[in-house]
């Protein structure tokens, strides 16, 4: 390895000059000539028949081209892709949908028809011209409900809203809570609620597409996290061969998921581009992006948790009932299965874990992937149990942590959950964050404003997630990521990434990667990414993938070409391969340090192919795509301090520590902006954020005088440290941070506010109302 | 989120708006900061055929002393209103408002003249208007009247304002001395909104009994609305927590209670308690220098 002077180094994002400046160019920016605008008719009903829709007004409206409906797409476009459909009822067709509906809605704001005109506003205007003739039919939108069997039917040919159930037998976990009771220890149980959430990124979504008939090539501009997986899908749908179609992603302000989709309108822009010959616009507005982008969590969980007396806890048991909204997107039906089971022993030495899981469907949005995607509401599990452990023997919740813990010594683990996690020390993080945050204090002054009356209460959250997906195994496709690295005849290098960096600063730091590795100035380093036509197949970018899987790509890329510059050098010195070496951006040979060759020198004769030994091809470039073999698992401690308004059930957040591990960090700048923004999210979901439906399905969130973002003025400033523990699983060392903080926050500020009130468990979000009623509960019955 | 098809009119003097308010009747609305009104045609929940823009009308952006009375054009925002010396000098409570209402954006284009003449119950601004009992300049095609503003707020997004009128100046009654006041709200956490808010203005006599209060609440009623429970057991008594608190817990007596996400009726009218004992402290507090 060269010298470390970039990576680890603190140096700010080379993408930010033109974010900031406003140079970028976003979806909305495009203005290609004759572009045509398109507006979705959307549901206003949670649950309704179609009877009829009669477009003829909208079609005669000014400026109107077209308007579609599902009878135009029907044989022609296919339906919205799902990565990995479970049995038994979603491999038959349950959940799937194709781009506008038929016959039915099933959400508040389905997609039932669009319009195709020569302005945004005329396109709009016509979607008042279309007449729907609705059947209103009873809707179901809670999960558990909807599971009963006299609940209204999505699907009524399947007879049930239930899409999975995971059932595993009981034996074992029964055995251990009655073992565990025998023995004079307790069983706590609790049912918690992980409430709908909106990921509303700052960009909507939006798409432009481009049908050139003459070679039949469609060009699609989206707001997506995946290219390749959007380009690949989307030909299928529409029926045409891969490299008839190219997916060019601009910039993306924002994605936390909610972008890792292909939506209906991505294949109606195309459809409609295909059908008029011009180019076709849609940008979400931002009602439909709360109302029509994918939610996430959303899950019911039942804990049970048993332990000794002395706090060790002897088994976990956990059902999940997870809500899928009306429609599959792309991860709807796995989330709780493969991203919140798996994980719900947390950070802890757990003996026996039993969890079981029903998925259903019911008249909301589909909820999928959002920042964290089924690991927050695992942790939240995890991190509530131990919690609930804690109050029931009256200890304090850092010691029952420390007793549960996974030793450091224990690494690589295989948990009672079957996931083996990679490397770990979950004691250290703990002990710091306590001496950051100084706990004892804290619990000294705690002690002394309950004296006086007062709420306040300390929370903390010792968390682990699954990053650097993956493996084989967890899709039908592998998650592998790809490089394809160039050294052009002057020196500079082009990385070509198959991930897609969109606000995470990849640009900047598998730039640092190259640079150190070459030893060259970052400014030689360029990182291309986003267009399908450009870039190596790619996974893109979402799960914490991008630097583990992505820059692991970059960094065997890089080694490929130093080898082919070692081996060119060689015969420009006149020595063996073996005896060159690179630093400092020279090639020299081992003991005679005056013998040397510029990278730049180096990169002109592979180039210009005139000096290159017998066997050696001409150029400097390479593709690498790197699976790895397992996951990685950052982790960390975050402890909290809230006060609470006795009068008016308000929670103020006065303090918060955050000690992270993520491995090795490339750059610790980038490291805690992601922390920084996850925590916020986490402390969103905790304090602020919940998709209402009323009971027919109406949404009563539809806008930000609703849905409550957290806001600047309303967060304490993060204290940040973190500890260092590389994963084994690749050379880079890097575990993934794009989604800890959100992870970690939700259980640290759960932690504090049930501290507070002294109770074992308060359901977020802890909006003032709900607070205020506990207060007022508790003062009616003091000894409760 | 595209407002439906509109004409525009930019006014250039408060005549002109009158007369094309006149013209152009129910189908007319009139453009300040936009800050209301421009959120609600984007959702298409109002979808005025006709926009008056009186944000260019000059003269209409000032806060003057005038004798008896400080004078506030209606175009002065609540920036403008934030920073006034004068207004912090007399009346606390106007700043204090103003500096809670949305965000800087929101408050560097809002107005005071829009905010009363929208009369939405859970804006700020209105509350602090309705306590310091300002006068409300009105003209309209038979010319000038002052509506006095617990005669202004008629009810939900209702006014006084006639047909063709826009308000074109809140006078504001320099206060007694001895006369503190303050605005404290809960913010719905989403829209910032008041879910339930109260403008307190008391007098004190040299012995520091309450010798005037004027008590409104904003949020959690269908409409600024005037507590006259809460004034009347602040009258001739020393305003110390138990006796304030005591008067606070008449405040939502007399309200038309709200009800939605963000707080049911039972809660709303708590925190109208929880507000006006706040608010009148504060106020108190002030009264004493």
């Amino acid at each position: 390895m060269g010298i470390a002077a970039l990576v680890g180094t603190p140096i700010k994002r080379r993408e930010d000059p033109r974010l900031i400046t406003g140079q970028a160019t976003y979806v909305d920016d495009l203005k290609l000539p004759g572009m045509l605008y398109m507006a979705v008719l959307r549901s206003p009903y949670g649950h309704a028949r179609i009877r009829s829709i009669n477009t003829e007004a909208a079609k005669q409206a000014p400026g109107v081209v077209a308007v579609y409906t599902a009878q135009d797409l029907k044989g022609v476009v296919g339906n919205i892709p799902v990565a990995a459909p479970l049995p038994p009822h979603i491999t038959n067709g349950m959940g799937r949908r194709g781009p506008l509906a038929e016959g039915k809605v099933r959400f508040y704001g389905d997609p039932v028809a669009v319009v195709i005109a020569e302005s945004r506003y005329g396109a709009r205007d016509a979607l008042d011209l279309i007449e729907v003739d609705y059947e209103p039919l009873p809707a179901v939108v809670d999960p558990e409900k909807a599971a009963q069997p006299d609940a209204p039917l999505l699907y009524e040919e399947f007879g049930t809203n239930v899409a999975a159930s995971v059932r595993p037998p009981t034996d074992e976990i029964d055995r251990v809570f009655a073992e565990t009771q025998a023995n004079g220890g307790i069983v706590v149980r609790q049912r918690m609620v992980n409430q709908r959430l909106a990921p509303s990124p700052m960009e909507t979504r939006g798409v432009v597409a481009e049908f050139r008939k003459a070679d039949r090539t469609l060009t699609i501009w989206s707001s997506s996290q995946i290219p390749h997986l959007l380009r690949n899908y989307l030909a299928e749908q529409l029926g045409l061969p891969q490299h008839q179609v190219r997916v060019i992603v601009p910039e993306v302000g924002g994605g936390f998921g909610c972008k890792l989709n292909i939506y209906p309108e991505e294949a109606l822009a195309a459809f409609a581009a295909m059908k008029t010959g011009h180019p076709v616009k849609w940008i979400e507005d931002r009602s439909e992006n709360l109302a029509v982008t994918i939610h996430g969590r959303d899950q019911i969980n039942y804990v049970e948790v048993a332990a000794t007396r002395d706090g060790k806890i002897t088994g976990l048991k956990v059902h999940v009932v997870s809500d899928l909204g009306a429609y599959l997107q792309f991860f709807t039906d796995v989330i709780a299965i493969a991203f919140t089971l798996p994980m719900i022993c947390g950070c802890y030495d757990i003996p026996v874990a039993y969890g079981s899981c029903d998925i259903v469907f019911t008249n909301k949005a589909p909820t999928d992937a959002y920042r964290g995607a089924g690991r927050p509401e695992a942790a939240y599990i995890a991190e509530r149990a131990v919690d609930l452990v804690a109050h029931a023997l009256g200890k304090d919740p850092a010691e029952v942590r420390m007793i549960n813990f996974v030793k450091p010594e224990q690494f690589p683990h295989k948990m009672a959950t079957g996931t083996v996690y990679d490397s770990g020390n979950y004691q250290l993080a703990l002990e710091k964050a306590m001496q950051l945050i100084g706990y004892q204090q804290l619990r000294a002054e705690q002690a002394q404003k309950r004296a006086q009356g007062k709420l306040m209460g300390i929370g903390i959250s010792s968390y682990v997630e699954i990053c650097g997906i993956g493996p084989k195994g967890l899709t039908p496709f592998g998650l592998y990521e790809s490089a394809r690295v160039r050294v052009d005849q002057s020196g500079d290098v082009l990385i070509y990434t198959g991930a897609s960096p969109h606000g995470q600063g990849e640009e900047t730091t598998f730039a640092q990667i190259a640079a150190d590795e070459f030893g060259i100035p970052i400014e030689r380093v360029l990182v291309l990414h986003g267009d399908t036509d450009s870039t190596p197949e790619g996974r893109g970018t979402y799960g914490s993938r991008t630097t583990a899987v992505g820059g692991t790509a970059v960094y065997n890329a890089v080694q490929k070409l130093k080898e082919k510059m070692k081996q060119i050098a060689a015969h420009m010195l006149e020595a063996s391969p073996a005896d060159v070496t690179l630093e400092d951006g020279k090639f020299s040979v081992a003991g005679a340090p005056q013998k040397a060759v510029t990278f730049a020198e180096v990169a002109a004769a592979a180039n210009f192919s005139n000096t290159l030994p017998p066997g050696i091809e001409p150029g400097l470039e390479t593709t690498v795509f790197f699976e790895p073999e397992a996951c990685t698992f950052p982790f960390g401690t975050h402890i909290c301090v809230v006060e609470i308004d006795k009068d008016t059930g308000e929670v103020h957040l006065r303090r918060y520590v955050a000690v992270d591990d993520c491995g090795r960090q490339l750059n610790p700048l980038l490291v805690a902006g992601q922390i920084h923004g996850g925590i916020v999210q986490g402390v969103g979901q905790a304090l602020f954020e919940g998709v209402v439906y009323d009971e027919n399905g109406q949404l009563l969130t539809s806008t930000f005088m609703d849905y409550a973002m957290p806001l600047a003025s309303e967060l304490p400033p993060f204290e940040l440290d973190h500890t260092v523990t590389p994963t084994p699983y690749n050379p880079l060392g890097v575990k993934g941070v794009g989604e800890a903080g959100t992870i970690a926050a939700t259980p640290a500020v759960a932690g504090a506010v049930a501290d507070a009130l002294g109770l074992p468990h308060v359901d977020i979000p802890f909006t003032p109302e709900r607070i205020w009623r506990i207060i007022q509960q508790q003062q009616a019955q003091p000894q409760a | 989120m595209i407002p439906a098809t509109f004409e525009y009119h930019p006014a250039s003097s408060v005549d002109e708006a009158i007369a094309l308010l006149s013209q152009y009747g129910d189908d007319a609305k009139l453009l300040a900061g936009g800050h209301s009104l421009i959120p609600t045609m984007k959702l298409r929940l109002a979808q005025p055929a006709h926009l008056i823009d009186i944000g260019r009308i000059p003269g209409l952006s000032y806060i003057r002393e005038e004798g008896n009375v400080v004078a506030v054009g209606a175009l002065t925002t609540y920036a403008t209103i934030e920073r006034s010396e004068v207004l912090r000098r007399y009346f606390a409570v106007l700043p204090e408002c103003a500096s809670v209402i949305g965000d800087p954006q929101v408050r560097n284009r809002g107005t005071i003249g829009g905010s009363i003449s929208h009369a939405d119950p859970s804006a700020d601004m209105p509350g602090a208007v309705r306590a310091l009992k300002a006068e409300i300049r009105v003209r309209g095609p038979n010319g000038e009247r002052t509506v006095a503003a617990d005669d202004f707020f008629l009810g939900t997004f209702t006014t006084a304002l006639e047909p063709g009128e826009m308000v074109t100046e809140i006078r504001f009654p320099l206060p007694p001395a001895r006369t503190g006041s303050a605005y404290t709200k809960l913010a719905n956490k989403a829209s910032h909104y008041a879910v339930a808010g109260c403008a307190a203005v008391v007098t004190l006599g040299a012995d520091g009994a309450c010798t005037a209060a004027s008590v409104v609440i904003t949020g959690a009623g269908t409409m600024p609305t005037r507590a006259s429970a809460v004034e009347a057991a602040l009258m001739g008594k020393q305003l110390d927590e138990a006796t304030v608190a005591e008067a606070a817990s008449h405040a939502a007596e007399g309200l038309e209670l709200m009800e939605d996400i963000h707080g049911s009726k039972q809660y709303r009218a708590q925190m109208a308690a929880v507000m006006a004992r706040r608010a009148i402290l504060k106020a108190a507090e002030r009264a004493r220098g």
